[in-house]
């Protein structure tokens, strides 16, 4: 433990004196900030749901940016050498860098806080739905990130981290459209597999333990990847 | 302490180690020698658990380094080639960091800290980014990464390369100082160098073990060449017979190579050099000697790919590093 929270540190004091993180949290809230305006001028509802969806799309793009140095990076410098050769196992070194991730991005939806801080001020909400879909934003972080950091533990170059990772996102937010072309098992499989099918029912206010579990697997089974992708340079 | 046995490593099919065995035992300093590419960073890569080796063992204080890796690492200070270091990180956070992974915490790790740094001499620099600082430097921050976790087993690969002569002199007197207490393996082209701190050499050459004794009877053995090529112009059965009773040469071999130019391979005694008396010998008969070379014996041969002369080391200095920072 005491390792994890090492790396953990590290590598958060890292992000922090980083422009590149504060270049993507600016970023992400000003655009969260126009499609709340927008969503919530135009509709005159006072609800979230809108500014969730284009989180989600938004993060597609966030996220790899910021996880994409995490193994690469340390490949890129020469670093990981110093990581291997350290008394740490892989898992302790993935999971302390996923955690200062994670910790980043939950300091993103703390932030994000000031949009249903405005709405409660000028309306009543259903806070009901407002919780259910911080719940299922921090699943879906949690999933992201996980295969950010399995795209950069594969690769030593970051730029391909990144591309890698926006392409798997993308693919999984998008794999649910299909189904609605497909019929028959294919398409079940489809939305069963996508990330918009399982994140809009939380939007709705639904916590489903399936949705929990689907993003909890893919956090899991990204992490376990990671840890096999840096074994995997190690030994090769 | 540190044992390898018939060690092999290749990369993808290119063999790069082919079978290596080695003992150091403790309190050892061993120098590795090597030309670039021998096998030397490879070796010393396994040895700190980088990577496993692709056959054969390795063990570090009784911990085979792939089945025990974790706590064989914790036994290792390992300085890579080039020192990693954190760019973004200040020297002491760095540091600090280091002792952290390899397990110390809380106020030991604090006092550690700042010993070590007063060790390698970074303590002036310790909070300016690692970036900031010069080539030297960052040589020494790799140093006390290695020593922060007061290992056992020190393994140094090319501790001084790119520092200056009055650095080197520290670097060097820090690891005399360290002797006896910590196993070192050390890995270096500097001949000098390697003959003033280790307790013994190891050569590697193309992946292979091909020496391995204190420094002093691997110079004896490189005195001992006995074999000289001349060139020489005119009658080559007279040069014979004339080389031949020259005092102290065993054997003569001759090569025409021209009309009245011929090769001759002279063997003689040992421990004599019959290099005057061949030319007199010539000379008194009128035979021009056009080259004589003392033959290089493989071992030697090697040596003179390794060897840099302690003069040559404030021309690679004036170099400045890859970013064209000088120290």
């Amino acid at each position: 433990m005491a390792i994890i929270y090492s790396i953990f540190k590290k590598e958060l004091k890292s992000y922090i004196q980083s422009p590149l993180a504060y270049a993507v949290v600016s970023v992400i809230m000003a655009l969260a900030g126009y499609f709340f305006c927008v969503s919530l001028f135009t509709s005159r509802i006072a609800e979230m749901t809108s500014l969730f969806m284009n989180l989600a799309v938004i993060l597609i793009f966030a996220v790899p940016i910021l996880t994409m140095k995490l193994v690469a990076g340390e490949e890129q410098d020469g670093t990981i050498e110093f990581l291997l050769t350290s008394p740490i196992t892989i898992p302790q070194l993935v999971l302390g860098k996923y955690l200062a991730s994670l910790a980043l991005f939950i300091a993103i939806t703390i932030l994000t806080f000031i949009f249903p801080g405005i709405l409660l001020s000028i309306s009543t909400p259903d806070k009901g739905v407002i919780i259910t879909s911080y719940l299922g934003f921090l699943l879906l972080l949690a999933a992201y990130i996980a295969i950010g950091i399995m795209c950069s533990s594969f690769t030593s170059s970051q730029i391909v981290a990144s591309i890698s990772g926006f392409g798997i996102l993308l693919l999984f937010w998008i794999v649910g459209w299909m189904s609605g072309n497909i019929s028959g098992a294919l398409g079940q499989f489809a939305k069963a597999l996508s990330i918009s099918e399982h994140y809009g029912d939380f939007l709705r206010g639904v916590i489903d333990t399936t949705h929990i579990i689907y993003f909890l697997s893919i956090t899991i089974v990204s992490l376990l990847i990671a840890m096999l992708g840096v074994a995997k340079r190690a030994w090769s | 302490m540190i044992q390898l046995a018939n060690v092999t490593k290749n990369y993808g099919s290119k063999a790069a180690l082919k079978g290596i065995s080695l003992t150091v035992k403790r309190g050892e300093v061993l120098g590795l020698l090597g030309p670039n590419g021998a096998g030397k960073s490879t070796t010393m890569r396994l040895i700190a658990g980088y990577m496993p080796p692709t056959s054969g063992t390795i063990k570090v204080a009784e911990y085979d380094v792939v089945k025990q890796p974790i706590a064989a690492k914790r036994v290792i200070g390992y300085l890579p080639e080039n020192p990693p270091l954190y760019k973004d990180m200040t020297v002491k956070d760095f540091i600090s960091y280091s002792a952290e992974l390899k397990g110390l915490k809380g106020k030991k790790k604090s006092l550690r800290v700042d010993k070590v740094m007063e060790e390698v001499g970074v303590g002036v620099v310790k909070n300016r980014l690692i970036s900031h600082i010069s080539r030297g430097y960052r040589q020494r921050v790799g140093l006390a990464q290695a020593l922060v976790g007061q290992p056992e087993v020190l393994i140094l690969d090319e501790p001084t390369v790119g520092l200056d002569p009055q650095q080197i002199i520290e670097i060097r007197q820090l690891i005399k100082n360290l002797a006896g207490k910590s196993t070192i393996i050390l890995s270096s082209h500097i001949l000098p160098e390697v003959s003033s701190l280790c307790h013994r050499v190891a050569i590697i050459n193309k992946g292979r073990l091909i020496a391995e004794d204190t420094p002093e009877n691997l110079s004896e053995a490189l005195k001992g060449k006995r074999e000289i090529i001349l060139k020489i112009k005119g009658p080559e059965k007279d040069i014979l017979s004339a080389l031949q009773n020259v005092s102290g040469v065993q054997s003569v071999s001759a090569n025409p190579i021209d009309t009245d130019i011929s090769e001759f391979r002279v063997i003689f005694e040992k421990g004599r050099d019959v290099r005057e008396d061949l030319f007199f010998a010539m000379a008194s008969r009128g035979f021009a000697i056009l080259e004589m070379i003392p033959s290089k014996m493989s071992l030697e041969e090697i040596f003179l790919e390794l060897t840099t002369e302690e003069d040559s080391i404030p021309v690679s200095f004036k170099e400045g590093d890859k970013n064209g920072n000088y120290i």
